[in-house]
């Protein structure tokens, strides 16, 4: 064949969906540049992306490849790493995170987070969810800690469970609840983001459709950052899809691209198990 | 992506899968080479054997689709992997059409065996000749993921559509000559357009594999040589 048929045959695009691309919504976190070292080890390379609102944005890549550590970096929990150290740029509604003039209680309440075994205090399943509230000055009278707690128990999708036993304490509930009690918890606050370190790696099966289920309904009011090494679950849940290795943001595209036409070939090697 | 999946049953399964394929493939190139070979030689017996083969390259057709449905169930292909299953799923399906027009043109070779030999019968081993060579090649291109291969078949189409309708023509014109002649070049007409179909399928593999191996669809106009629908012979008059 020569070079002008070759020509006469172009790669269409896939044709326009009818959503909007997940990648027109409006930027909530502007990541540029952003490097983590944990003393002389380089952790997180020159990591540079747009997380958008009202989206769930799940971040994929080998152990080790530095997604949690960035994944950390958006509410500043690598400060509580004493030889972490990180530079560049991260602007939370256009206002950078790492101003030494931020508040970083503030800005938790701002970005919170669910970890990857539920942690719920040693409190009924009332207090963990009045605790944030009631530190952050969110409610005074017992009627508006009551409104908070139901809010957020519905929010959570927990509320039907547990409305009768609010004062039983949070560990008794079983571990899909528990992780839901922590999602109430984190919501109690009203935040912005919610970022959530491998949420369902300790559920079963039917608590993590749960889990997935209420992260899809979370995105009507928050931007979701997941990080999870369940592929299939990050394909279910999220709308972007941010692949990590060796310390680099490799590729990230709308959910729907990365798996079914990654541009990349590490990311290729990687979503369809093989040796990356 | 050479690289082996980690898990190794995964990669004997896709094998499984591409193998089936390419079992299938062969089936259909004999079918259609003794579909032809029957026409042009007046064979009758071998006809008979090639409408016979068939049912095999049906069997192939659902073993494909069954693993098909195994793999997607247990592995849950993504990126290039559920390209590939599901393309395969595809071809399967363009092949057996293949192999169901290449029977018919067998049943006809059995028909056009027993009445007087028409010249234009000439013209069928030449479309055969190009068709095999498309199906072989596109084959071969499955086989080594080529779109370049591919895309050539892909081209290729035109020029088997152009000998459509020319026989076409000329077939119109013998029965327009001597009414005698209308049984056998009717038979004629649909040997060439099954065969001229077969081209069709052969392009809808080579597109394919296009999105097999590149993740987006081979587009623009497809290469058209063929005005019959559109054709009329003047009776002169």
């Amino acid at each position: 064949m020569d070079a002008k048929q070759m020509d006469a045959i172009k790669p269409a695009q896939f044709p326009a969906s009818a959503d909007a691309s997940p990648a027109k919504m409006a930027v909530k976190v502007a990541c540029r540049d952003v490097n983590v070292h944990y003393g002389t080890k380089h952790a997180l390379k020159g990591v540079g992306i747009d997380i958008r609102e009202r989206q769930v944005t799940a971040f994929i890549g080998p152990s080790g490849c530095g997604k949690s550590t960035f994944l950390r970096c958006l509410n500043r929990m690598n400060d509580t790493v004493a030889s972490a150290r990180v530079t560049g740029s991260i602007l939370l509604g256009g206002q950078d995170i790492y101003d030494p003039k931020i508040d970083v209680v503030q800005l938790r309440a701002r970005v919170g987070m669910v970890f990857q075994k539920p942690n719920p205090f040693p409190k009924s399943i009332y207090e963990n969810i009045v605790y944030g509230p009631r530190i952050h000055g969110l409610a005074s009278t017992k009627a508006e800690f009551d409104e908070i707690v139901e809010r957020s128990l519905r929010g959570a999708a927990l509320w039907d469970e547990v409305k009768d036993r609010l004062n039983e304490p949070g560990t008794g509930l079983s571990g899909g609840q528990q992780q839901r009690l922590c999602i109430a918890r984190a919501i109690a606050v009203s935040p912005e983001v919610i970022l959530m370190d491998e949420p369902c790696s300790a559920l079963d099966p039917i608590a993590t459709a749960h889990v997935e289920t209420l992260i899809d309904e979370l995105r009507e009011n928050f931007t979701i950052v997941i990080v999870t090494h369940n592929m299939q679950q990050a394909a279910r849940v999220s709308q972007r899809t941010a692949f990590f290795h060796l310390g680099t943001l490799v590729e990230e595209d709308d959910t729907a691209a990365i798996f079914t036409n990654p541009r990349d070939e590490r990311t290729q090697g990687y979503i369809t198990g093989r040796y990356g | 992506m050479a690289n082996d999946h980690i898990v190794r049953s995964y990669d004997e399964e896709l094998n499984r899968l591409t193998g089936l394929l390419a079992r299938m493939g062969g089936l259909v190139e004999a079918e259609l080479a003794g579909a032809i070979q029957a026409v042009a030689a007046r064979d009758a017996e071998l006809a008979t054997r090639t409408v016979r083969a068939d049912i095999r390259v049906d069997e192939l057709e659902r073993e494909i689709g069954e693993q098909v449905v195994r793999v997607m169930a247990l592995r849950q292909p993504v990126a290039m992997d559920l390209r590939l299953v599901l393309g395969s799923l595809r071809i399967a399906g363009d092949l057996e059409r293949s192999a169901d027009y290449a029977k018919n043109v067998a049943k006809r070779a059995v028909a056009l065996a027993q009445l007087p030999i028409l010249r234009p019968v000439h013209a069928i081993p030449r479309m055969g000749t190009v068709v095999r060579e498309m199906l072989k090649d596109v084959l071969d291109a499955f086989a080594a993921r080529d779109v370049a291969k591919a895309v050539a078949v892909w081209n290729r189409d035109e020029e088997l559509d152009e000998m459509h309708g020319s026989l076409f023509r000329e077939l119109v014109t013998y029965m327009m000559e001597d009414p005698r002649n209308i049984t056998g070049s009717t038979h004629l007409l649909f040997v060439a357009k099954n065969i001229e179909r077969i081209g069709d399928h052969a392009t809808n593999i080579a597109e394919t594999i296009h999105y097999i191996v590149k993740g987006t669809p081979l587009s623009g106009e497809r290469p058209k040589g063929d005005g019959t629908s559109f054709s009329t012979v003047g009776a002169g008059g």
